[in-house]
């Protein structure tokens, strides 16, 4: 239990909050009485003074949640307050740094940060000078009249920072904005951005980011929210009390990476180190019973590639390390460890990933004896896959269309979500063997059903 | 005032632009006289036969009438383009209703617009000229918007989320999101649909200027007319210099008005880093370079613009962020929305229920004939499409394979696409007579005129973007030709291949109607068929035939897009599509 010392809870807020979210849900209606909880209902404050980090695993919802606490997304119920007033009355002044950087192609740099104040209605001389000023805090002096494509990916979000800056946001929002960025220039930006805000240079009152690089986070934030999936809600949040400038290296830097690799590698199990002060309630859960799993998106071939290097470190290691190892990021790594967990390759305790039996066996077989262990495994813990591979049996001609089965899973999942369990789906189906698919038709077919087709075609 | 970095263009650019200046102020001057011309032209008394002279030295003249007609179409088809397609985009509501009437509008052939549209318009300006001229304009605009109005309802359709999102953030108002975002990521796709367009516009104004309806003749003084009536008398020596006129006309707009537009346009290219291959224009260099025309609009424009800014920041829409997804909370709709869609209910009901009632009239013989007329068309269409495609495959991919004929070809290709058929038919009808083929094959050779070039056109860009790679692979595996043209060249060429036969398609109906009946001085040649009863109807006032031959041939294209093209265009998408 040494990690608690560097941990403790979130206190309640007593300074006032600047953006403070009641009970906010989102959910997609279904046309059938179902619907898809994508966020259950939860309260977050955003108080000055702080740099928050939002983490999770891809489908727990962070880019809703930022969406919703900046506005642009209207909650399904519950309600958000700027400054304790609706926020869909306030006038709200908070900026957002993108992923995609969202800068317009077709204006120059210096076009591009003055649009913001253009559109409070601020006089063009006064726009010209404040632009200029933060295009030169950003370091791109010298590029005010250069076009976005014709700088390197830093360089232009550099402008994005300097655009978001510009209004002097009370709130800067950051939706993963090293995420697109190679690892050299995004660790540069990281340690300016600290340094805007240590100096107090910018009168920004709070950060908040959202991102799936744990690090980034125990690097950056005061304050790091971890949140869970299906449907997305608040597992642990707590306050991070290294001083800064951290240090990678150190040792609670790397305690707190772990026991953050270990909250999010464990989704059934509530934390531990963490106790969720802030809600007292029940932890959220479903309202319906769910049928199909959420199949990771993960390559066979990745699974494949996992549990060799697995045994290589004789069966068993610690999943920071291995991800250390691969220089993989933990959205990249998580779902194949997700994938290698559910066909029962790969057993996770304590952080720790050790290989099964018939993990060993797969990892240790050739080729055509893999896709037979995998076809075994897929028959067996993969409900999905079960079903089409029945339903291509049954059938007299052997073939069964896409849409069958989305109707099916899309009663649990947002249509995008279910296309993609489909695509996963139809990979792994495909990789061993179970079925082929005809993409020009988006039917299932038997693999010697297809055979046989194509040698009819060939004789015609 | 500190030194602007901009600043710098200005004073390099003093090399020669004194002389551009002064050309720039001749063309104002230019144009102040052509608006005074028309105007006295237009307000003047209506004149339903205006007689043309064949001289040479009234060409120009001829020629000035029509561009005018085609400017004032463009113009009036992209301020629709622009409402029409902003309204279908931002309000979901009637979204999916506005595009099933785009998709029916322009299947409807340019001709069938005919007599409503001109009887309307004179009806409704009937001591000027100008009402008749608005009816030809109206004509040519209904064959210019809709291609317009999709383009630019598709780029507002996808426009990046998270663009988007910034400019709600930033809180633009509708005026800025306009104007840097919307605008500028729609331009490509308008300048290249305004290509097609203005090209569908001289298609239809060669045969617009001079119609017959019912007892009423109609000749407005303009290149069609022109070359009709030369045609009509046999005058050779005019034919030729009306043709060359036309051809001067379209390479010309080729290149003082779409390679500049083109190459302008390239800045709005949503692409993360910046292509290599771009067109120039020395037009656009010109008018950059020319320093009225570099800072006057700017200057001008942002007098206009920063009073409006500052308006809009004051206004409380401004004040706050606009949610993105606001469209899917389910407001309930005010009841003066209600009385509007019930209003427009009825008005549709009842206008629908009096056509249907004229429909009654139509004879059991006239429908025999519109049946059989509709077959007919339907054959010569495809017949068309048919040769087309056998011609051009194999022309087209040979030049693609050699970039240094394709590198010449091409921009004629897409000149030869833009060049009106219809200018042309007059003369080749002469043709067919003296051989003395009919107008049942010889309609045919006249929509080949006008549909082809699509084809060609898009087969060479198709062939040119085979990858070598591919090719070597087919010559290193030693691909028999029948291999070599099954397994590479037609799956490499068929998105682009689909892509012209639906254009060509569309315009070969179009055709139709003007390909299967003319009237020569003495004589009316005509072969059944859809289009033949069309404008038989329009010359003789019989309005039902008129509505019913139109609905024909609207369920026809309608139902060929659905059932086939749009088929083969997702197949193309899926399947045959060549990434990078």
């Amino acid at each position: 239990m040494q990690e608690v010392a560097i941990l403790s809870p979130a206190e309640n807020v007593k300074t006032e909050a600047i953006i403070r979210a009641e009970r906010i849900e989102k959910y997609y209606a279904q046309p059938s009485e179902n619907r898809i909880q994508v966020i259950s209902a939860t309260d977050l404050s955003i108080v000055p003074g702080e740099i928050v980090a939002l983490l999770g695993p891809s489908g727990s919802g962070k880019s809703t949640m930022l969406r919703m606490l900046t506005g642009l997304s209207v909650p399904s119920a519950g309600q958000v307050y700027w400054h304790e007033k609706p926020i869909a009355d306030a006038e709200i002044n908070v900026s957002i740094v993108f992923q995609s950087f969202a800068l317009f192609p077709w204006m120059t740099v210096l076009e591009n940060v003055e649009a913001p104040l253009q559109a409070r209605g601020i006089a063009p001389a006064e726009r010209h000078e404040r632009s200029m000023k933060m295009i030169d805090t950003v370091g791109l002096d010298g590029f005010e009249s250069a076009y976005p494509k014709e700088l390197s990916g830093g360089m232009r979000q550099r402008v994005g920072f300097a655009r978001a800056l510009v209004v002097e946001p009370e709130v800067l929002f950051m939706d993963e904005p090293f995420s697109a960025l190679d690892v050299l220039t995004a660790e540069n930006l990281r340690s300016e951005l600290l340094e805007l805000w240590e100096k107090k240079t910018m009168p920004t009152k709070s950060v908040f980011i959202v991102t799936h690089n744990i690090e980034e986070a125990v690097l950056l934030a005061d304050r790091i929210i971890v949140l869970g999936r299906n449907p997305g809600h608040i597992r642990t949040d707590f306050r991070v009390q290294i001083l800064q400038p951290r240090d990678r290296k150190s040792e609670p830097f790397t305690q707190l990476v772990d026991y953050i690799y270990k909250v999010l590698t464990r989704p059934d199990v509530a934390p531990v180190a963490a106790p969720d002060h802030q809600h007292p309630g029940p932890r959220p859960r479903d309202q319906r019973q769910m049928h199909y799993q959420m199949l990771p998106h993960a390559r066979p071939g990745g699974i494949a590639g996992l549990l060799e290097l697995l045994l290589d470190k004789g069966g068993r290691d610690d999943i920071y390390r291995l991800a250390d190892d691969l220089a993989f990021e933990i959205d990249d790594l998580l779902p194949i460890v997700d994938a290698a967990q559910l066909l029962g390759f790969l057993k996770i305790e304590e952080g720790d990933a050790s290989i099964t039996e018939k993990g060993a066996e797969f990892a240790n077989s050739e080729i055509l004896r893999q896709k037979e262990l995998f076809r075994d495994a897929a028959i067996e813990h993969v409900l999905l896959l079960r079903q089409i591979r029945r339903a291509l049996e049954s059938k007299s001609d052997h073939t069964v269309p896409e849409d069958f089965f989305l109707d099916m899973i899309d009663e649990q999942f947002s249509e995008e979500e279910s296309r993609r369990q489909m695509e996963t789906a139809i990979n792994w189906g495909r990789y061993a063997e179970l079925f082929d698919f005809d993409a020009a038709r988006r039917r299932f077919v038997m693999p010697d059903a297809l055979e046989e087709t194509a040698a009819n075609e060939e004789v015609q | 005032m500190k030194l602007h970095p901009l600043a710098r263009t200005l004073v390099t650019a003093r090399t020669w632009p004194f002389v551009i200046d002064v050309g720039v102020a001749a063309c104002a001057l230019a144009v102040f006289f052509a608006v005074i011309s028309t105007g006295t032209y237009w307000l003047g008394k209506p004149v339903p036969v205006v007689p043309i002279s064949h001289s040479i030295g009234a060409l120009p003249a001829y020629a000035f009438y029509s561009i005018v007609r085609i400017g004032i179409a463009y113009l009036l088809s992209l301020t629709f383009a622009i409402t029409y397609g902003y309204t279908a985009a931002y309000n979901p509501r009637i979204e999916a209703w506005m595009i099933a009437v785009l998709d029916i509008l322009q299947s409807i052939p340019v001709l069938s617009f005919l007599p409503p549209v001109v009887l309307a318009m004179v009806a409704l300006i009937p001591s000027h000229q100008m009402g008749i001229e608005m009816g030809v304009v109206l004509l040519i605009f209904t064959g210019q918007v809709w291609n317009l109005a999709f383009s630019f309802y598709s780029s507002l359709k996808s426009i990046p989320r998270e663009m988007l999102e910034a400019s709600r953030i930033y809180r633009y108002s509708a005026w800025q999101r306009f104007w840097q975002l919307e605008m500028p990521y729609s331009a490509i796709g308008l300048v290249w649909n305004s290509i097609v367009s203005v090209a569908g516009g001289w298609f239809a104004l060669m045969a617009c200027e001079m119609f017959t309806m019912g007892t009423r003749n109609f000749q407005l003084p303009g290149l069609g007319s022109y070359l009709q009536t030369a045609a009509d008398s046999g005058d050779i020596h005019a034919l030729e210099a009306g043709f060359a006129v036309v051809i001067l006309i379209v390479v010309a707009t080729d290149q003082l008005a779409w390679r500049p537009l083109i190459a302008w346009s390239d800045k709005f290219k949503f692409e993360q880093v910046e292509s290599a291959d771009r067109l120039t224009s020395p037009i656009l260099n010109l008018l950059q370079r020319s320093a009225l025309f570099a800072s006057l609009p700017g200057q001008l424009w942002s007098h206009i613009e920063e009073p409006m800014y500052r308006r809009f920041a004051r206004t409380k829409e401004a004040r706050v962020v606009h949610p993105l997804d606001e469209g899917t909370s389910r407001n309930t709709a005010s009841p003066a929305l209600w009385t509007i869609a019930i209003l427009a209910l009825t008005v549709v009901g009842w206008g629908a229920l009096q056509a249907v009632l004229m429909l009654r009239t139509v004879t059991w013989p006239e429908l025999k004939l519109l049946l059989e007329g509709a077959v007919a068309t339907f054959l010569r269409v495809n017949a068309a499409l048919l040769i087309s495609a056998l011609w051009t495959i194999p022309v087209g991919v040979a030049i693609g394979f050699n970039p240094k004929i394709a590198r010449f070809i091409q921009p004629l290709a897409q000149i030869l696409a833009s060049v009106p058929a219809t200018a042309f038919f007059p003369i080749l009808l002469i043709g067919l007579v003296k051989i003395g083929g009919g107008l049942g094959i010889g309609s045919i050779a006249l929509m080949l005129l006008g549909t082809q070039w699509y084809i060609l056109f898009n087969v060479i860009a198709g062939a040119m973007s085979i990858p070598s790679d591919l090719r070597e692979v087919s010559s290193l595996f030693r691909f028999t030709r029948w291999q070599r043209w099954t397994r590479l060249i037609l799956p490499g060429i068929f998105p682009y291949l689909i892509t012209g036969m639906v254009t060509a398609s569309g315009g070969a109906w179009n055709a139709s109607v003007f390909a299967e009946y003319s009237r020569m001085p003495g004589r009316t040649l005509q072969t059944i068929g859809l289009g033949a009863q069309i404008d038989a109807a329009t010359d003789s006032g019989r309005f039902p035939v008129l509505l019913l031959a139109t609905i024909f041939i609207s369920l026809m294209v309608v139902t060929m897009n659905r059932l086939v093209w749009r088929r083969l265009y997702r197949l193309a998408e899926t399947r045959y599509k060549l990434e990078g």
